[in-house]
């Protein structure tokens, strides 16, 4: 079978001792930053994202990788023990995990969350790897008019997920779009809106925007409001393994988000935050058994499901990235920069061109998930005494390692006063209620849509309606209206309100 | 007319302006049509859409209510301040600034002066404790940095290293 040929090929490159160190790193350091509160996965992949630089592109993936789902972990793991989700996805885990901490069960919930991700990690690699080489024909089967019919479709469906205002977040693609454009036109060579500046005809360069947004502007907002009493249950987690009950809860639940999880992480712009949402909706649903405790009160299922469903979610969300080329959010925007630096262009090429590389990070992603588990459910205490580190002594520090990772991007001073103006504009962005993933990915997609546009019109002799004739490029436009008019519905609308003030 | 929503119409305002900006920077371009699309086709034509989103913005947050106003709330200027100040003096003394005729200072120096300045964003600011974790912050650098990665950057100024 070919599915196992190519997994033996991907593992034959992700066993080797320098891959595993780098994934043991990776995992490391994403779940060290990630468990500090106030930084979400987007800062943590931006700031480490130089310490990868110097590594063969291999190497820089897999780490890369390590550190994502260190990120989410550290995520998770946050939610629990301080009731702040650092991350949308975990904003459902702080239901049910806060509570059982509160009980004296933050061990079982951290288990539940550690265990959970990992079954779903398993299940999520396998449909990545089964799903990747028939979703790669299809994707040669693509021409310029459907792929700028998808990019659209994934943008609608990034925003319609997010919370707040419809409108302004896809204000903020648009924008991203724009900023994306900045810098020396491939096709006619012109430099566009670089005010004469050398530095700026290489075009922004997204490190700069990610670390400036995500990492300052969330620095200063965060300082802003003085510091709250936080309740870190230190010392308390004493027994973590689940007990028998616990089990019994928690298995069929985890089945569920897996499964859950995996089949939304697939759809543009879903991923790791639609499937908690849904996993967790899903347990509420069904019947409490008899001593079981009420949902909302510290219920392990209300853990084990979001959990297993945001990791199988953000798994299979590679799946559009590695086939097509096309991010599906911010987190995988980065991810498509990082490969751009180490001068591989995401899409279903890779698979053909550089099969070591593909089947390798995917093997690399199993590794990953295995790492975690073992490594966090020891290092918990570690993890625990973060936590416990007050912010004034984290944020100088973050501001350090965003400042020098900036400057080590190019040598060059220039990318250090451009993260400056842009954590001015993040905060702009965070004071008047814009969201700025939306614009992370429109950065990225900005320069592969005005391209694939460009060759659509092309071939149509400059006919816009090529976009609809065609009825596979026709078919995704459609499916980003139906999105939108459902979201707009009003009873939709008014749900969608509520999932999102739910507490 | 009363603004029903704040962050919204500072929002929408702030579409329109970015978007008639790109707009009409896009004209300074060949724009083309759409067989040839020139370097301002594609700019000029999202800039159009921006503005008009925020247009849509701006007329909802005078339309729409909202039951608190939607208030942008205070600016914390303190630190907005320090935080973006410790950021440019990083710059500044690890680059140098060659047209003010200011030196390079080296990694060690700067990592210091970001650090007090970027502490003096928070509520509390203890010297003992910032120096001790600029101390840190200094060795866990290099460590990792200079060593470890061996990125290339100046760690002492100039003039001790000749």
């Amino acid at each position: 079978m070919d599915l196992i040929n190519n997994l033996s090929m991907g593992f034959g490159v992700a066993f080797t001792m320098q891959n595993l160190i780098y994934a043991f790193i990776g995992c490391f350091l994403g779940t060290l930053i990630g468990v500090l509160p106030g930084v979400g996965p987007v800062a943590t992949i931006a700031m480490l994202l130089p310490a990868t630089y110097a590594l063969p592109p291999v190497a820089a993936l897999i780490m890369l990788a390590g550190i994502y789902y260190g990120a989410q972990y550290g995520g998770s793991t946050t939610a629990i023990l301080v009731n702040l989700p650092g991350e949308s996805s975990s904003v459902v885990t702080v239901i049910d995990g806060y509570q059982m901490a509160r009980r004296g069960r933050a061990g079982p919930a951290l288990a539940a969350a550690g265990i959970g991700s990992f079954i779903a990690g398993c299940f999520g690699t396998l449909v990545l790897a089964a799903f990747a080489v028939p979703l790669t024909e299809v994707a040669f089967a693509f021409g310029p008019a459907e792929y700028f019919s998808l990019m659209i479709l994934g943008l609608i469906g990034a925003v319609v997920l997010a919370s707040g205002s419809l409108i302004k977040a896809i204000g903020m693609i648009v924008l991203g779009l724009l900023l994306g454009l900045v810098g020396t036109d491939v096709n006619s060579g012109v430099a566009r809106y670089s005010f004469d500046i050398p530095e700026l005809t290489d075009g922004i360069g997204f490190i700069v925007i990610a670390m400036g947004v995500f990492g300052y502007g969330e620095i200063i907002a965060n300082l802003s409001h003085p510091e709250e009493q936080r309740e870190v249950f230190t010392g308390k987690v004493e027994h973590i393994y689940p007990t028998k009950e616990d089990w019994k809860l928690m298995l069929p639940a985890i089945l569920r988000g897996t499964m859950l999880g995996s089949a939304l992480g697939i759809l543009p712009g879903g991923g790791a935050m639609l499937s908690a949402f849904a996993a967790y909706t899903i347990e509420k649903k069904t019947k409490l058994k008899p001593g079981e405790v009420p949902f909302g009160k510290g219920n392990i299922r209300g853990v084990a499901s979001p959990e297993s469903a945001n990791n199988a979610g953000s798994q299979t969300s590679f799946i559009p990235l590695l086939t097509l080329g096309i991010p599906p959010n911010a987190v995988m925007a980065l991810m498509v920069g990082a490969m751009t630096i180490h001068n591989i262009q995401p899409g279903p090429q890779v698979m053909t061109s550089n099969p070591e590389l593909f089947w390798g990070l995917i093997a690399s992603m199993w590794i990953g998930n295995l790492m975690l588990i073992i490594l966090n459910l020891p290092l918990i205490g570690l993890w625990i005494k973060l936590l416990t580190v007050p912010y004034r002594w984290l944020f100088p520090a973050i501001v350090l390692f965003c400042a020098i990772g900036v400057y080590s991007t190019n040598n060059n001073t220039w990318d250090v006063w451009m993260v400056g103006w842009f954590g001015i504009i993040g905060y702009i962005f965070i004071k008047l209620g814009m969201e700025p993933a939306p614009l992370l990915l429109g950065f990225i997609l900005g320069p592969m849509m005005e391209e694939n546009l460009r060759r659509a019109l092309l071939l149509s002799r400059g006919d816009w309606s090529v976009l609809v004739t065609r009825p596979l490029s026709a078919t995704l436009l459609g499916l980003a209206a139906a999105l939108l008019v459902i979201v707009l519905l009003p009873a939709v609308k008014k749900s969608r309100e509520d999932a999102f003030v739910e507490d | 007319m009363r603004i029903k929503s704040q962050k919204d119409f500072f929002a929408g305002l702030l579409y329109m302006l970015t978007g008639i900006a790109f707009a009409w920077g896009a004209t300074n371009y060949n724009i083309g049509d759409g067989a040839r699309m020139g370097p301002g086709y594609f700019p000029l034509l999202l800039g159009i859409v921006l503005a008009v989103i925020g247009g849509i913005v701006l007329f909802q947050s005078l339309v729409v209510e909202t039951p608190d106003g939607d208030k942008i709330g205070k600016w914390a200027w303190k630190p907005l301040l320090f935080i973006i100040a410790s950021n440019f003096l990083f710059g500044i003394l690890l680059g140098g600034w060659p047209a003010l005729g200011i030196p390079a200072m080296g990694l060690i120096i700067a990592i210091f002066v970001l650090t007090f300045v970027a502490a003096l964003a928070g509520t509390e600011f203890r010297f003992v404790e910032v120096l001790i974790l600029a101390i840190l912050l200094a060795a866990l650098s290099w460590f990792a940095f200079v060593w470890g990665l061996k990125l290339q950057f100046q760690v002492w100024p100039t003039f001790i290293t000749g």
